[in-house]
């Protein structure tokens, strides 16, 4: 009887067992179960990587046949992009833009909980087709027309339909982002003093309003041509297979910067924190953010070179492409600024936030070398375009998501995690990714193709490598699993700055907060 | 254009580092320069190519020594032991500006250079001689358009090898039975297109890339001064076998070449001649079983089994059994809608029917169905009787 009591005595606390995750509309519970779903999806999505590396540790085929190595990539990417990156994403902003702006909750919460909950059945649906006859989608994360209409497997329906759930995901959460920004901020906080991740996050969910409708709108078109009769990318019926890569890239390029600016504003957060610095050149920060996301809508056809474009688009989307380079450089040179005559400490965020910062820049480097038209035409669709997606996705985008949950952990469970646990997560991790995707580049301008289940004989060495880089980085997220799971059970007690210096609203409320934070809104000097 | 002579030097160490580097971790270094670079190829085209590539890496290499310098400075001479006072300046216009112009101009200085190698591989006239290129899945066709020339070229690596059963040879997934033949110092145009999905034609040693799409004609030229046999692949994902696709390109001097072309008519001819003669069962046998480990195994298996769910299976089929004619048709028109295409083109009369004759006999299908043969001659009516509506 008691308890019934008490929790009527407390009736703001959170609801007792699974209801309460179930029908949860609180921001904190929200962005818990989108990171913990984001982790089983990246968990899902490196054991599909494994198989890919374990396939390709020796020339010749082993462990499974082309047609399942083709699924195993596909789910790779579709799961990696949208299962894990997205989602750790949105719940890193679930859990700190009401917190930093000093709202009480996001703007729409009952949204909210639909916006998560739709997410599991997406998935549920993607992964179900690895059970159907003809197998999971094989036609690579970009799922190019025809190989993706007239050739696919029956399973592409479901793929489909997956896409349009989760895409609806992702437009409500970033509807929801943007209202709790514009209308909830506390009084005095004006654009320009909002936290960087917030400007991020701002940005970013413009961004997703942006495109995932073209995406529904290509997938959409994919299922009239293979249900309805259309012809919209079938030649033989008058269609355009090449309209299909238009459409996706225009939604590809955008999605991929809708992966790290949420990233750029972690990495300035954790980087001003550890340096004990003010972040150096906050207005510049948020112009080059801005100008990155307007560049991203005029640059796709990058990704698409090889098809045969007019030599005019070709050197449009070059030298567009090129310019991307000046205000991510801003970037680059703003975080050096700001280390510049700090006074730093390494734990583990700032860590993975240095670490970001490096392999991010060399990721650029990549990019930039594959904006020369000319020379794309040698690295198009090889290990080399891995290597750099892969430099800018996971210790750009995969570490950040690392170095926020290391840094606001203490924040959101209230215990310190392990210090020690936590630099052997970064190390083990830091050489895992350089050993697996740095021969890459090498490999890749030898001339491997990507894509493929087996290859010729002067790439073996490096594969070799590259597959036990991979396991040691896999087997490291074990670890992360642990320290985190080790955090939320227990330890040292945090203080309410956790940080020593940290600034922003988020320390100024307990570690853990109360379940509703600000329901006052705090005044902003 | 940009040549080479900056870069020497820097070309010749760079391999000693990394040598130097693999050795430390253990690296059984018998590495090539190319190994780990893209190739300088054979062309003009593809020299620009390549030194484009170098001077934008080391502008790369150069700005990262920079900022890493810094950054790397500052992470051992600021941290809070050596620098218990962090100092408080926090924005600085000038600086910022600074660092938007400079790279501006470093922008310029690369897309200079590279907007002059992309219009010179623009520069797209007919050629000399003009190959049209077909991918399918998962082969290459090639037809000389005025010689009037054309073969389909198919991976020659033995299934054993790919499964591990044999060693493998030193061309591994890079060998095919038929390569595209052309002669040195002419200029080759390569009409590049594709009869079902979306594939791509590479041959790293001229720089050529180009997607091979159905419906559309892209274009690529090219000319090769050095005889050799150079090796590429399909780079874009294709379906199941788009790893075992290469690209391999013969080139010889014009003698040469003329005498190939010779050769190929003359074969051709001949091949007529075959198609008029009785064919026995056995002898159709043996080709047939020929021409199903080149071309169908890939799907339909060595059982004739298939793939459950993708690859129908032959073995049992009751079209395969008790259907010759839909059986005969299904080779020469295809199955729309399915990844079945027409051999029609692709495979010569006696192929077709020697392959289907296989089928019809092997694995059992002899006893269990109608076990009809099928003989050149019949396709020939075949294609008659389709030319007559």
């Amino acid at each position: 009887m008691s308890a019934v009591v008490e929790s009527h005595d407390h009736h703001h606390g959170p609801a007792k067992g699974i209801s309460r995750w179930l029908f949860t509309t609180n921001h904190k519970d929200i962005g818990t179960l989108y990171l913990w779903f984001s982790f089983a999806m990246f968990l899902i999505g490196g054991a599909m990587a494994m198989v890919i590396r374990a396939e390709l540790f020796q020339p010749g085929m082993q462990i499974v046949e082309p047609e399942f190595y083709n699924q195993m990539l596909t789910l790779h990417g579709l799961i990696m992009v949208f299962g894990a990156v997205m989602p750790a994403f949105v719940g890193l902003a679930n859990w700190l833009v009401p917190m930093m702006v000093g709202a009480p909750d996001m703007a729409l919460p009952r949204m909210n909980n639909l916006s998560f909950w739709i997410l599991p059945f997406a998935f549920g649906v993607m992964l179900s087709s690895l059970f159907m006859e003809g197998g999971a989608p094989n036609f690579g994360w970009t799922f190019y027309a025809p190989l993706s209409t007239t050739y696919a497997p029956p399973s592409v329906t479901f793929f489909i339909f997956s896409v349009h759930i989760l895409g609806a995901s992702s437009i409500m959460g970033a509807i929801n982002v943007i209202v709790t920004i514009m209308n909830m901020r506390a009084p005095g906080m004006t654009l320009m003093k909002m936290p960087l991740f917030v400007w991020s996050w701002l940005i970013t969910a413009y961004l997703l309003i942006a495109v995932m409708p073209v995406l529904a709108g290509a997938v959409t078109m994919m299922l009239m041509d293979i249900h309805f009769g259309t012809s919209f990318f079938n030649a033989a019926g008058g269609g355009d297979p090449v309209l299909f890569q238009h459409i996706f890239w225009f939604f590809g390029h955008p999605e991929v910067y809708i992966m790290i600016l949420p990233a750029f504003g972690i990495a300035s957060h954790i980087i001003s924190t550890f340096s004990r610095k003010k972040l150096f050149g906050y207005t510049s920060m948020v112009w080059a953010m801005v100008s990155i996301a307007i560049l991203s809508f005029v640059v796709w056809a990058h990704h698409m070179f090889t098809v045969g474009m007019p030599l005019a688009a070709e050197l449009f989307f070059m030298w567009a492409t090129m310019l991307i380079a000046v205000p991510t450089g801003v970037k680059v040179f703003n975080w050096v600024a700001t280390m510049f005559r700090g006074s730093i400490t390494y734990e583990t965020p700032m860590l993975f936030a240095i670490c970001f910062v490096v392999l991010f820049t060399i990721g650029g480097f990549s990019g930039l070398m594959l904006a020369i038209t000319p020379a794309d035409f040698q690295y198009h669709d090889t290990y080399f375009v891995v290597a750099h997606f892969h430099y800018v996705l996971v210790p750009g985008s995969v570490f950040s998501i690392m170095a926020a949950v290391y840094y606001w952990l203490p924040k959101w469970c209230g215990n310190m995690y392990d210090e020690r646990l936590g630099r052997l997560h970064f190390w083990l991790s830091f050489i895992g990714v350089n050993v697996t995707f740095f021969p890459q580049h090498f490999i890749g301008l030898a001339g491997m193709p990507r894509r493929i289940p087996d290859y010729a004989l002067q790439f073996a060495d490096w594969n070799m490598i590259s597959t036990a880089g991979a396991f040691l980085f896999g087997a490291s997220q074990i670890l992360f699993l642990f320290i985190v799971v080790k955090t939320v059970m227990g330890g040292k007690k945090a203080t309410p700055e956790v940080w020593e210096g940290a600034q922003g609203l988020e320390w100024t409320v307990d570690s853990p907060p109360p379940y509703h934070t600000f329901s006052t809104p705090p005044l902003v000097k | 254009m940009i040549r080479a002579t900056h870069y020497m030097l820097m070309n010749r160490l760079t391999p000693f580092l990394f040598v130097i580097i693999l050795s430390f971790m253990g690296v059984d270094v018998h590495s090539q320069w190319t190994d780990i670079n893209m190739t300088e190829g054979v062309t003009d085209i593809s020299r620009d190519v390549f030194n484009l590539h170098m001077l934008i890496f080391y502008i790369c290499v150069a700005i990262g020594v920079v900022v890493f310098g810094v950054m790397f400075y500052s992470m051992f001479m600021f941290t809070r032991k050596k620098n218990p006072e962090p100092a408080k300046f926090d924005d600085h216009k000038g600086l910022e500006i600074l660092w938007t112009v400079i790279p501006f101009l470093i922008l310029i200085g690369m897309a200079v250079p590279a907007t002059n190698t992309l219009k010179e591989m623009y520069a797209d006239e007919e050629g000399d001689i003009n190959i049209q290129v077909v991918g399918y899945q998962w082969k290459w066709e090639y037809k000389y358009l005025e010689d009037n020339v054309n073969f389909f070229s198919n991976l020659t690596t033995d299934q054993d090898e790919i499964y591990n059963q044999v060693p493998k040879g030193e061309n591994y997934l890079l060998e095919v039975d038929e390569p595209v033949v052309i002669p040195t110092g002419k200029r080759i145009r390569f009409l590049i297109t594709a009869n079902d999905v979306i594939h791509s034609w590479w041959m790293p040693d001229f720089a050529i890339k180009q997607d091979a799409i159905p419906g559309f004609i892209n274009t690529a030229w090219t000319v090769v001064e050095e005889p050799g046999i150079y090796r590429g692949q399909c780079t874009e994902l294709c379906g199941k076998n788009h790893g075992f696709m290469p690209v391999v390109v013969k080139v010889v001097t014009p003698e040469e070449y003329e005498l190939w072309v010779a050769e190929k008519k003359e074969a051709a001819y001949q091949l007529a001649l075959l198609t008029e003669k009785e064919w026995s069962l056995s002898e159709l046998m043996l080709k047939g079983e020929e021409v199903y480990a080149k071309n169908c195994v890939a799907c339909h298996q060595t059982n004739g089994m298939g793939i459950q769910g993708i690859f129908p299976k032959l073995a049992g089929s009751e079209i395969v059994l008790n259907n010759k004619s839909r059986n005969v048709e299904i080779l020469m028109e295809g199955v729309q809608g399915a990844a079945m295409q027409s051999f029609a083109n692709q495979l010569s009369e006696i192929d077709i029917a020697a392959v289907i004759t296989y089928t019809r006999q092997a694995w059992g299908n002899d006893s269990d169905g109608d076990g009809k043969i099928v003989v050149p001659k019949e396709i020939v009516e075949y294609k008659e009787n389709k030319n007559n509506i």
